[in-house]
């Protein structure tokens, strides 16, 4: 991967479905073939789909506690999860539902785990920010942010260790993007070359604090370039830009030659967590993003446009996808709670 | 069939609100993500969204309403070619919970939302189930005739890390100075030579870096050990230390969890200052999801680690600089483990019981020798584990000798004595002579000055004084 050529920031300005490819840092677009943008349309839908149930079942008091939605920013995850390989690692911070569909952990064991019960992934113990799946390589759900930059640093760690090709994933937020060990866990990864691609989605906002109020530098891609960390600005809201750049960043880790930044300029359209009113920022904005970045239109006017799938085609996945949320909301609601017993298990192996 | 919308909680405390302000009216159309109507919180006001598409049939709560409870049917969604009259019909978006009877409902659902009468109760209480009892093995048995080697406690940890790597390629070393340096205190001396840069990692100055890298390494499969080059400086570490290692395994269900060792020296050294001289094993001992290790002996220190790199788990393995360059006789045998939640009884004794770790043996050992010449014999226990905590053996020695005196550096509010004195309290009041005495460092934070230094530590006259109290001579 050459070094960042492009500085310059993806226009927000176009129609939807438009926008993205040469604005991304290399100047180069992969259009999707059918197969893609279809793949990429339902597992954007599903996240959308779901995300807006959890809202629903946490407004009817069914998930408790902190929730953080995915909404808006769902084609960084799935452009990211098309780039990668059997064995690749993936963690994030707490804004983590979206990830865990995107590895393919399943509906149902999501859900039940936001309402508490015994079938989530965790028997109940994690909760929204905490899910696990050893089995799909998916590491968390972190709480503490910034945090699971170092962990994700330590997988790939392991995967140099063991000398295979696999690629750690760390995603994070353009506000965990100013905590130290974020910079610690750069600094290692360039100096051992570790196969890391760290992921900032800058959503614009920090909870309520605005990229600007925040960050005395806001062109996130180059806060590894001192210590000559390659790093690109890319379209969040296009899941073929997301793509490509994913396919470069990992194509290198592969090669040996160390982490890559990526940040994903994207925008969750939802507040910060469900008790945010988001004053800080106006309706005007957030519509602006809805109706003209929008990451699925985008795919939805392609397939459209390209003859690729017909209203109804499009209509049937919309279907399916409900289906499935409406499924893992059923048994997120009537999975009983974790047997007592579990208070006192895996606490100690 | 139409869909009730149903008044949102918006917070994790929310119960009721005020319906200010409807977006949409009769017969608007809405898609999902469309802002309906507004609602007042104690917090703040807040978007209700539309989850649903449909054409609002009817309202049910008029705008401005207070005191909306959460759940409440506040408008009908009808969906294609549903007509008005049918808004009668509706159901709720998803299961509502019945308000009405809480208990009712949490047990046939198996839970439900949130209610001010989840309030636990005395009942409720009560049903909480015990903490499992968990059985720790005896040492083994040292064959007779087997042969002792006077060993430091800077060898046999070395030992136990070079014997540890060698049988299991997952163990590597990473800290500050262990590699090229061979060691800030000399403890990975040869490792680099036998294992190699891949192996033995130096690092850059970067606890809190390296300590998440080593949690993230394990969470992976590999059994890491950090070293820190004193635990004063995992004071920076201590978040990826207890959130990311000690919490992940429960976090996840038993999924995942960290086979990790986080080792190097601990408590004060000599006129370091406050900075540098700080005892640990209290602040991690509170820690469920940790095992706190503080051994004093040689043989204990090797065979302890190596429990440590096998262990699943966690451990805080906690050193001390001043012990490093001890000797004691370690058994030579193939492979010397020990288990991990098992004090060792030191001097068996009849008097009184003294329960002390790492270098708290140190005061205590002198004070028995002077304890002697008063005819006081003493049973000296050594902790070695401090979580899980060994309360067994204590109390057996307790229930013979009826008096106890702890011994340890740290500081002296809710340090370990402390935690010892309430349990024995707890658990063998009957058994108990005299109030239970805890011998801790002062309640500064350690001053330079080598006769200040001096007063701030623990010192030997106090606990030959403290068990002569509790032994009323």
């Amino acid at each position: 991967m050459a070094p960042r050529q492009n500085a310059s920031v993806s226009s927000r300005g176009k129609a939807a479905g438009k926008s993205a490819g040469k604005d991304f840092a290399n100047g180069t677009i992969v259009e999707f073939d059918r197969e893609e943008d279809l793949k990429a349309y339902r597992e954007m839908l599903l996240i959308r789909r779901f995300e807006e149930k959890a809202g629903q079942l946490y407004g009817m008091g069914f998930i408790g506690g902190f929730c953080h939605l995915y909404i808006g920013q769902e084609a960084v995850v799935v452009g990211m999860q098309m780039a990668l390989k059997q064995g690749d690692q993936v963690i994030t911070g707490y804004r983590d539902h979206g990830h865990m569909l995107a590895t393919g952990m399943s509906a149902r064991g999501v859900m039940a785990e936001l309402t508490g019960r015994q079938g989530g992934y965790s028997r109940g113990k994690g909760g929204s920010m905490h899910m696990f799946s050893k089995e799909k390589n998916f590491y968390g759900g972190h709480g503490i942010v910034g945090a699971q930059v170092s962990l994700g640093t330590g997988l790939a760690f392991a995967n140099s260790y063991r000398g295979n090709d696999n690629v750690s994933l760390a995603y994070f937020g353009d506000g965990a993007a100013n905590q130290g060990q974020v910079y610690e866990s750069f600094n290692m990864a360039a100096l051992w070359k570790l196969p890391c691609i760290y992921i900032i989605e800058n959503n614009r906002y920090a909870m309520g604090t605005s990229v600007a109020r925040a960050s005395a530098g806001v062109d996130f891609s180059q806060r590894g370039a001192a210590i000559g960390i390659p790093g690109y600005q890319v379209d969040g809201m296009d899941v073929r830009a997301v793509k490509a750049a994913g396919d470069e960043a990992v194509a290198h880790c592969r090669e040996g030659k160390g982490p890559v930044i990526l940040e994903m300029q994207t925008y969750r359209y939802r507040g910060h967590s469900m008790s945010d009113p988001a004053k800080y920022r106006s309706k005007d904005e957030v519509q602006k993003m809805r109706s003209e970045h929008d990451p699925i239109e985008q795919v939805k006017v392609r397939l459209l446009e390209k003859g690729w799938a017909t209203e109804d085609e499009l209509k049937a996945i919309d279907k399916d996808v409900r289906d499935i949320v409406a499924d893992s909301a059923d048994f997120a609601q009537n999975d009983p709670e974790p047997d007592v017993s579990e208070l006192y298990t895996d606490i100690l192996l | 069939m139409p869909i009730e919308i149903l008044m949102p909680a918006l917070s994790p405390t929310m119960e009721e609100g005020t319906l200010s302000k409807w977006l949409k009216k009769e017969g608007d159309t809405v898609a999902s993500g469309d802002v309906i109507a507004e609602i007042e919180t104690d917090k703040a006001t807040m978007e209700v969204e539309a989850v649903d598409e449909g054409t609002i049939g009817k309202i049910l709560i008029e705008a401005g309403t207070e005191n909306v409870k959460v759940n409440t049917a506040i408008a009908v969604l009808l969906q294609d070619g549903e007509s008005a009259d049918a808004a009668a019909d509706a159901k709720p978006a998803a299961p509502k919970a019945d308000a009405d009877t809480p208990t009712a409902a949490a047990n046939d659902a198996g839970g439900k939302a949130r209610e001010a009468s989840d309030e636990p109760t005395a009942k409720a209480d009560s049903k909480v189930p015990a903490a499992p009892k968990v059985d720790v093995a005896a040492d083994p048995d040292i064959p007779a005739g087997t042969e002792m080697v006077s060993t430091t406690v800077r060898e046999a940890l070395r030992d136990a890390m070079a014997e540890e790597m060698r049988r299991d390629g997952d163990v590597f070393i990473m800290g500050e100075e262990v590699a090229e340096y061979q060691g800030a205190y000399k403890i990975t001396q040869g490792l680099l030579q036998e294992f190699g840069a891949r192996r033995v990692v130096d690092t850059p100055i970067t606890e809190h870096g390296f300590a998440g890298v080593g949690v993230g390494a394990a969470m992976a499969g590999l059994k890491p050990i950090v070293e820190f080059m004193t635990f004063n400086f995992a004071m920076q570490a201590i978040d990826q230390i207890i959130n990311s290692a000690a919490k992940t395994l429960y976090m996840s269900g038993g999924q995942m969890g960290a086979p990790i060792v986080f080792r190097g020296p601990n408590g004060a050294a000599a006129r370091v200052g406050a900075q540098h001289s700080q005892d640990y094993a209290a602040w991690y001992s509170h820690i469920p999801g940790l095992k706190v290790i503080a051994p004093y002996t040689a043989a204990d220190a090797k065979g302890l680690l190596k429990a440590a790199i096998r262990d699943p788990n966690p451990i805080i393995f906690l050193e001390n600089e001043i012990l490093y360059g001890q000797s004691f006789d370690v058994p030579k045998m193939d492979d010397f483990v020990l288990p991990i939640g098992k004090a060792r009884i030191h001097k068996t004794g009849k008097d009184v019981t003294i329960v002390s770790f790492g270098i708290g043996m140190t005061y205590a050992l002198k004070a028995i020798a002077e304890l002697e010449k008063d005819g006081i014999d003493v049973e000296l226990i050594d902790l070695r584990t401090i979580r899980p905590m060994d309360l067994p053996t204590v109390i057996e020695s307790v229930k013979k000798t009826g008096r106890l005196v702890t011994v340890e550096e740290g500081y002296p509010q809710s340090s370990v004595g402390t935690e010892i004195a309430t349990r024995v309290m707890q658990q063998a009041f009957d058994y108990l002579d005299a109030p239970i005495l805890t011998i801790a460092g002062k309640d500064v934070p350690m001053p330079y000055a080598a006769n200040l230094e001096k007063l701030a530590l623990p010192n030997v006259g106090e606990v030959v004084e403290a068990v002569k109290t509790v032994c009323y001579k």
